[in-house]
């Protein structure tokens, strides 16, 4: 009876709820408030600002020229060329380290998620990964030099006539550089499987399909969207990278390849990225070419800049 | 003990259920256990061709452990440990392929599921036999069709082959997996609590199809729903705790059940 009495007067209450304007908040609420808004706006303007900068000086600085000739040595800032192998060198140094991340870090997600047996070697390639990720990209670089300067992977960089390995080329930044996207792929890839239900791996196998087949033919159409995110996400932070190319690429403004048959005398030689380019033009580096490096940090921040968006527009995507 | 012995518990049953059909798997002292718990104990029973099994029993009692143990499918449970045999036509499935086992013991389950991909896809993927040749559509298509007749879903999807089977409502994706599962011609066909999932209209149509599975089929099917089982089921079998209580005829299940836990359930007297 109480109930039924009470359920009339409840009921405009809950069509109509009291309006939540700010005027009603109290003191450390409308602080708060402000607050958040304050911290959101700043971070608009500093972000707004870099960008805006970087465009009013990349635009005064960039022209066809500059981007389309090689750099060179010189004095006058006019006689140093243009961005070409920086921009090429960005491009040949992400398509490597690409190419050997997104596999390995799909197939092993892939393992530890599908298979994962034995349990403690999951677990240790797991914890494995998540160090990679926290370790700091200059480490990687050192750890990468005296990798790659090990008399055995000579092949894979300069050898001086009496032996020494130089240790920087394409090959050694780029498989250095892959070990940054990879937790990122691994990850993304990881996310992708354990978001598909068990029991569609379950209705594979029940028709008497094996974990292979059931991989191929029912997860993997499903993990390309992780994939492709993962890539693009460590595709960002592989272009951005600069601890790793300035140790292991060598450094030289021009694209310098080795001997060898075209491509595979290419990844043996040395280069430079945008990143390092930008480092040396800048007055931090020689500093003989501020122009320059402008111009490279603008096509550094654009690049930058689409991979975000195309993440965006990936992630975007899949919420929908 | 011999498939032929009386189960513990069991009425034996009339001659004319089993001439329905012959024996066509058998379970034998079967216990399963997860890691400390056991969640079927001791369950002997036969499935015989032509017939519709039903499982019944209230939540969590091992029906549909047991029934995943008839394709093995509780192997891939983490901790799941299986005693006892089970006999496919007379041979231990521990002996057969596992792939060869369940294309001959298909499944059904709770929950629609068919893949995302097309309607003729769906039923592709479980025709195509690993390392053979991948038959072309041509050589598919009447295998297709046939698979979709049979499950009552032809009629609907012929003209859309190739629209995407998530785009079908619960009932018709169902009886796409029906389809799927029926697609090679499995000698059992396993169905997890298969309308639980769907509306009443979709659940009349499944149970149809079921009555009209058995002749090609011997039928194994877990449910929740009394009316259902006494619908769709020739034999019955009620679990309990893990534990095989009573198994017979469905009109004797229902209408004079010999074990008193069983007249408790049938009667609703716990659920």
């Amino acid at each position: 009876m109480a109930a039924t009495a009470t359920a009339p007067s409840r009921a405009p209450a809950r069509a109509r709820p009291r309006a939540d304007s700010v005027r009603n908040w109290r003191l450390r609420q409308r602080v708060a408030f402000a607050a958040v808004w304050a911290a959101g706006l700043a971070l608009c303007a500093i972000a707004v600002a870099i960008v805006g900068f970087m465009a009013v000086k990349g635009a005064q600085y960039l022209d066809v020229q500059t981007v389309f000739s090689h750099p060179r040595p010189g004095v006058r800032q006019i006689d140093t060329g243009g961005i070409l192998d920086p921009i090429e060198g960005t491009l040949v140094l992400t398509a490597l380290a690409l190419a050997l991340a997104v596999p390995l870090g799909v197939v092993t997600a892939l393992w530890v998620v599908e298979y994962g047996r034995p349990r403690a070697l999951a677990r240790l390639v797991e914890s494995g990964i998540e160090i990679v990720a926290g370790t700091p990209d200059i480490v990687i670089a050192l750890f990468g030099l005296a990798l790659f300067q090990l008399p055995i992977l000579g092949a894979l960089s300069f050898t001086s006539s009496g032996g020494g390995v130089f240790g920087r080329s394409f090959f050694a930044a780029g498989t250095m550089l892959s070990l940054i996207a990879l937790p990122i792929v691994y990850t993304s890839v990881r996310e992708g499987l354990t978001a598909i239900p068990a029991q569609m791996r379950e209705a594979s196998w029940a028709l008497g399909k094996t974990r292979i087949c059931t991989i191929r033919a029912v997860l993997m159409p499903r993990l390309r969207r992780p994939i492709v995110t993962g890539s693009v996400l460590g595709m960002g932070r592989i272009i951005g990278d600069t601890a790793i190319v300035i140790i292991l690429l060598g450094s030289t403004p021009q694209i310098s390849p080795e001997n060898g048959p075209p491509v595979l005398g290419l990844l043996r030689g040395t280069g430079s990225t945008l990143t390092t380019f930008v480092y040396d033009a800048s007055p931090a580096g020689e500093g003989n070419a501020p122009q320059k490096a402008y111009a490279a940090a603008f096509v550094l921040l654009a690049l930058v800049l689409i991979v975000n968006l195309a993440v965006d527009r990936l992630v975007g995507h899949e919420r929908v | 003990m011999s498939a032929s012995e009386t189960l513990p518990g069991a009425v034996t049953e009339p001659d004319a259920v089993a001439a329905a059909g012959r024996e066509r798997m058998t379970l034998d002292g079967v216990s399963v256990t997860y890691g400390d718990r056991v969640a079927v104990r001791d369950v002997s029973l036969q499935i015989r061709q032509g017939e519709v099994l039903a499982l019944i029993g209230p939540s969590g009692c091992g029906k549909t452990t047991l029934l995943r143990t008839l394709n093995r499918l509780t192997e891939t449970t983490a901790g799941a440990t299986r005693d006892g045999r089970v006999l496919l036509d007379g041979t231990d499935v521990e002996q057969l392929e596992l792939t060869d086992l369940r294309r001959r013991v298909a499944m059904v389950f709770q929950q629609p599921n068919p893949f995302p991909m097309s309607i003729f896809d769906n039923i592709a993927y479980a025709l195509r036999v690993q390392n053979r040749k991948r038959p072309g559509r041509s050589e598919l298509v009447p295998k297709v069709a046939s698979a979709l007749s049979r499950a009552g879903l032809w009629d609907e999807v012929s003209d859309n082959l190739d629209a995407p089977a998530l785009r079908l409502s619960g009932g018709q994706q169902q009886r796409l997996c029906i389809a799927r599962a029926i697609a090679t011609r499995p000698e059992v066909l396993l169905m997890d609590e298969p309308c639980s999932a769907l509306d009443p209209v979709s659940t009349a149509r499944i149970e149809e199809l079921i009555s009209t599975l058995r002749a090609d089929h011997a039928v194994v099917i877990v449910t929740h729903n009394l009316a259902q089982a006494r619908r769709v089921a020739d034999r019955v079998a009620f679990m309990y705790l893990g534990d095989l209580v009573e198994v017979g005829e469905t009109d004797q299940v229902f209408d004079a059940p010999i074990q008193g836990r069983t007249r408790d359930y049938v009667a609703g007297a716990f659920g």
